[in-house]
């Protein structure tokens, strides 16, 4: 899944490289998730710049666009940090204590949901449902399923992240 | 007088030959097949409750509200997204249904700000009004997450000069973005984020800055308070309607002018209206406001010099001195020394009172509309082909057409109402060619694409037509067929035989025109093989000097392909003007009477003299040219102007504006000051569309009327003023209604002859001819024959433009006007349409700017051989190299300071769209544009008032 790919190993936005990816996808039907996915494979993200020349390529209005790009939460606007952590809150991990996960999260390291922490080394964001219930509660670190997640092994994860490489 | 109320069948009335029956809460009802089980309970006048369903819209079925029970159906299907069948029991209202309504709406206004009594939607909210009827009484779900509490609330959108998006009130029932798609064809609408934060967003900015052309056809489909007019938000709801028509572009849209006792309110679109069936613009929806801006001058006004200042007086000493001062020149300089000018703004009766008041009350044939600067080609070209000086199809047959012609005409900006119609047409895979020098919208925008884009040299247009057309017979592509049954044969033989000559092959063409002739040769070959093809057409083909030599070479195009005489085909210029089709059914040609008859007709000169009681010139008079020239000249001294600022609008300036100095008399009827009246002796204050009654005809010749909804501001109509100007003359015009005047027209014009208030009440409108033939109009010209007998081909040879580029001006510039802004702007430059253009701008291509150190937003100076006038720049891709362009809605930008004096070789129409140029740098605006704004001031001063900046 493309989704998962952090900034760390994109490169930073470019708007040449950006219409490239979009010109190569211009006469494929159905072209816009395709050409949306290839962008953030790329760059981590995608950014705003990319929206009128999508619109253009494809010959759809730059609303469109925008209606696409903000259904899918994995879509991101702005690039993530170094590591991206996606912690499950659906029905599974709640009834084992994902909220006590994020909780913490929030109050011992200051991580919001959704936001990057200020050193940009993590990304914290909720998701619904890895598919991983037997081992509730879970997340996806960096793309990597981790089951059975602990206080500590979440402040292992945040710490190891905040390293320098 | 109330409101006017309309029916909303929820989902289209599908059109079909075949019928279902079904039975509907035990009533039997019968309708097209393909009609929703919605439409075909509220054709029987049943309700179905419903809140995403609108019948301008395809069905969508969002808001489970409209739920049913079928007999044989599981569950409880849409009503709006199931087609009625045959034998089909549908009950509407159960338990079962009400308990599931009940609770749908529970959900929608637990998500819902409970502000109903002081809401703008107050009394003309859907939401509101199905609360009511499912008898929603309690909502169980108080608390939780929403949108309107002051955690969630975001800012409202009143980036729009004319509405407002308040997402707190959305219920998210798509028909704002829906009605964007498949009314409009913007595309400007989504929904932004998915699950609950789901909301309307015009792309991720605010309204004004985004792609939303402001047509307002998300605020009609709203049916909340979310998107919400600001003359409602201000005012409140209307009291009362009228049924009138728009006075902007030659569409003739039927609007409800909503009025609040004498205000008015809101414009809003009347479905029932044939020409947009619903459907609006920017400027028709909302640029009403002029009307009543403070600029109306509504006391008569008069001077002895144009350099004295004006002095109120009352309406018999202002016309009492027009007429002693006409009488003095007649005597004086001769009978044939005044003259008038009709307007296309003005109503047909008012038109034709004012050419009635020339011939039997001046005498002369002096009188000329300003169609001589627009479609007099199209009046003259069209007349010799195929007999009728109009268009040959109603603007619904476009849905028939396979293959969409467009040359010389913007419809996205000129005529947008039938743009998005074309558009729709267009999106449902009819196939496009645009020839224009220009890249217009049409040629690509959201879900648009041209096949061909044709982007010849501005004066190359007979070129293009005559390699168009010489593929055509030398490919063996011409329709045999129709050409032997309905044209003349010599005349077509005497036709392919020139135009397959070498000369006219679209590769010998191409050094002229610039356009790669695989790629005319591939357009002309979709055109004639294409299925149905239709021409639409605009100003940029009339407005040259051989403007009606191409209305000839399209006619001759559609004749030799048979596109001609049925749905889907013809020939169709777009008219300018809200009446311009009207200006010139009405006899305002110097060498014309109504119904497009020669003055030296004695038989047709006869039955005018019998109805007005004098005896009339058979001389044909002056066209406006001729009357700049004889006014220079010393012979022509007195000219009555209704509605229209020649000092704006004419071509070459200098001349135009010396030539009104040297008159003696001018008079002047308009709703402003405008540019004409720094030159007038005379200002009769005129009455704006609101403040009259009578009738438009649109470019498909519908005659729409206009009904009265305010009393005129100056207190007097434009008809009682021409009448009390011949009194005064010494013509004893009968005084007569609106009503009385077209039984006038009617009993002296053939073509007229069945049309009548009464009639135009009762179907609406109708589109002429209208006589015993068709009595309820002809919505299709030619179907079985031509008028004019057999369809006859006429020669164009392609003869370049006088007006040529040389190392001097190397640049073309041509002329055209954009969406917000209406010709000369005096409506919409006194609305907030000044918002999305402000200024006249140079349209440049890069490759030019960037050789003359321009970049976009310099101030230029735009040179010709005429004269030199300074705009801005804008740098874009729009232009082709070697051409640039410019709009002329505000007076001292100066656009026609620089147009010349070529014109149509037939008709005099002005070249507007081809000057050449050159264009500099510079930082100051030229001696013409400093001199006139000095004027502006100076030749409007008013006695009494303070003086004012020039408008």
């Amino acid at each position: 899944m493309t989704a998962q790919v952090s900034s760390g190993t994109a490169a930073r936005w470019n708007d040449a490289v950006a219409k490239d990816i979009i010109d190569a996808r211009r006469s494929e039907p159905g072209a816009m998730l395709p050409i949306l996915h290839d962008l953030q494979e790329a760059f981590g993200y995608v950014d705003q710049s990319a929206v009128p020349v999508i619109a253009d390529v494809l010959n759809v209005s730059r609303a469109e666009v925008h209606g696409v790009i903000t259904y899918y939460h994995d879509f991101r606007h702005a690039p993530a940090g170094k590591h991206v952590l996606k912690i499950c809150r659906a029905e599974a991990c709640q009834s084992v204590g994902c909220r006590d996960l994020i909780a913490h999260v929030e109050q011992k390291h200051g991580l919001e949901l959704g936001k990057t922490s200020p050193d940009g080394s993590i990304t914290v964001e909720e998701v619904f449902c890895l598919g991983n219930c037997a081992l509730s509660p879970a997340v996806l670190l960096d793309g990597e399923l981790i089951g059975r997640v602990t206080i500590d092994d979440i402040d292992q994860i945040i710490e190891t992240a905040a390293r320098p490489a | 007088m109330g409101l006017i109320q309309e029916i909303d069948y929820g989902t289209p009335i599908r059109v079909s030959e075949k019928m279902v029956t079904l039975e509907i809460d035990g009533v039997s009802v019968t309708v097209p097949e393909g009609t929703s089980v919605m439409a075909a309970a509220m054709s029987m006048g049943t309700a179905i409750p419903k809140l995403c369903a609108t019948d301008s819209l395809e069905p969508f079925g969002s808001c489970r509200l409209c739920l049913v029970e079928i007999e044989g159906r599981r569950g409880t299907p849409a009503s709006c997204t199931t087609p009625a069948e045959n034998g089909m029991k549908v009950k509407t209202q159960t338990d079962r249904l009400a308990s599931l309504r009940k609770g749908v709406m529970e959900l929608y206004i637990s998500d819902h700000p409970l502000d109903c009594l002081t809401c703008a939607a107050n009394g003309d909210c859907e939401l509101q009004d199905m609360a009511g009827v499912v008898g929603l009484r309690e909502v169980r779900y108080a608390e939780g997450d929403n949108h309107f509490d002051a955690k969630h609330k975001v800012e409202k959108d009143e980036s729009n000069p004319y509405f407002t998006y308040d997402a707190s009130k959305c219920i998210v029932c798509n028909r704002c973005v829906r009605a964007c798609e498949e009314t409009q064809g913007t595309f400007a609408l989504t929904i932004a984020g998915r699950g609950f934060e789901s909301r309307v967003s015009p792309g991720g900015t605010d309204f004004f800055s985004s792609e939303c052309v402001s047509c307002g056809a998300c605020v009609q489909a709203c049916p909340t308070a979310t998107l919400q007019e600001k003359s409602i938000i201000d005012h409140g709801q209307p009291d009362h309607s009228v049924v009138t028509t728009c006075a902007y572009c030659g569409v003739g849209c039927s609007f409800k002018a909503e009025m609040k006792g004498d205000k008015l309110v809101n414009m809003v679109p009347y479905k029932a209206g044939k020409a947009n069936e619903g459907h609006s613009c920017v400027k028709g929806r909302f640029a009403y406001g002029y009307a009543t801006h403070k600029d109306r001058i509504t006391k008569p006004m008069i001077r002895k010099s144009i350099t004295d200042e004006w002095r109120e007086v009352s309406w018999q000493e202002a016309i009492g001195y027009a007429a002693s001062e006409f009488k003095r020149l007649q005597a004086n300089y001769g009978r044939d020394s005044v003259g008038a000018i009709t307007s296309s703004r003005c109503t047909n009766e008012e038109v034709y009172l004012v050419q009635k008041l020339v011939r039997a009350g001046f005498g002369n044939n002096n009188v000329d509309t300003c169609a001589r600067v627009c479609h007099s080609p199209t009046g003259y070209g069209l007349k010799q082909t195929f007999g009728t000086s109009a268009g040959t199809q109603d603007f619904k047959s476009v849905e028939y057409s396979d293959v969409i012609l467009v040359i010389g005409a913007n419809p996205t900006d000129g005529h947008p109402v039938f743009a998005s119609r074309m558009k729709k047409r267009l999106r449902a895979g009819a196939k496009l060619i645009v020839v224009d020098p220009r890249r217009i919208d049409l040629v690509k925008s959201p879900h648009i694409k041209a096949d061909y884009h044709l982007p010849l040299k501005p004066g190359t247009n007979v070129a293009m037509v005559n390699a168009l057309a010489h593929v055509i017979v030398t490919e063996g592509l011409i329709n045999e067929d129709f050409v032997r049954e309905r044209c003349d044969l010599d005349a077509f033989e005497a036709w392919a035989r020139f135009i397959a000559l070498e000369h006219n092959s679209p590769e010998a063409m191409e050094a002229s025109t610039g356009v790669p002739a695989a790629d005319v040769r591939a357009a002309a070959r979709l055109y004639a093989t294409g299925g149905n093809a239709a021409i639409f057409y605009g100003l940029g083909v009339t407005e040259h000097s051989q403007g009606s030599t191409m209305v000839m070479g399209m006619a001759n195009l559609a004749m030799a392909t048979g596109n001609i005489g049925r749905e889907g085909v013809g020939v169709n210029p777009l008219r300018g003007q809200n009446n311009v089709q009207g200006s010139c059914d009405m006899g305002s040609f110097p060498h014309e009477f109504t119904g497009y008859r020669h003055v030296s007709d004695d038989a047709t000169r006869e039955i005018f003299e019998k109805m007005w009681g004098v005896e009339l010139s058979d001389e044909q008079g002056l066209r406006i040219p001729n009357m700049f020239d004889e006014a220079l000249g010393g012979g022509f001294k007195g000219l009555y102007v209704q509605g229209e600022d020649i000092a704006q609008s004419d071509p070459n300036t200098h001349h135009v504006q010396a030539s009104l100095k040297a008159m003696e008399c001018i008079v002047v009827q308009d709703l402003f000051l405008n540019e004409t009246a720094r030159y007038a002796h005379v200002f009769l204050p005129g009455s704006s569309f609101l403040e009259k009654d009578g009738t438009f005809t649109n470019a498909e010749r519908r005659i729409n009327r206009v009904r009265q909804v305010m009393a005129p501001l100056s207190g007097k109509s434009e008809l009682d003023v021409t009448i009390d100007f011949a009194h005064a003359l010494g013509y004893a015009m009968p005084r007569m209604a609106a009503a009385e005047i077209m039984d006038e027209i009617a009993a002296v014009t053939p073509s007229f002859a069945g049309v009548s208030y009464d009639k135009l009440d009762k179907l609406g409108s109708v589109q002429w001819p209208c006589n015993e033939a068709a009595p309820e109009g002809t919505p299709l010209m030619h179907a079985d024959r031509f008028v004019r007998g057999k369809g006859q081909f006429v020669v164009t040879e392609y003869v370049a433009t006088e007006e040529r580029v040389n190392a001097r001006f190397p640049l073309i510039l041509t002329t055209g006007r954009i969406l917000s802004q209406y010709n000369v702007g005096a409506q919409t430059r006194r609305t907030a349409n000044v918002d999305w253009h402000e200024e006249d701008l140079l349209e440049i291509h890069p490759f030019d700017a960037s050789e003359r150190g321009i970049v976009d937003g310099d101030l230029v100076a735009i040179h010709s051989r005429s004269g030199e006038v300074s705009l801005r720049a804008k740098v874009t891709e729009r232009m082709q190299p070697g051409v640039v362009y410019t709009t002329f809605h505000h007076p001292n930008s100066g656009a026609n300071v620089i147009t010349t004096d070529f014109s149509d070789w037939a008709t005099n129409c002005p070249e507007y769209k081809v000057t050449a140029v050159e264009v500099r740098r510079t930082n100051h605006l030229s001696g013409w544009q400093l001199e006139d704004a000095e004027e502006g001031i100076s030749l409007r001063r008013i006695a009494g008032h303070m003086s004012e900046a020039a408008e």
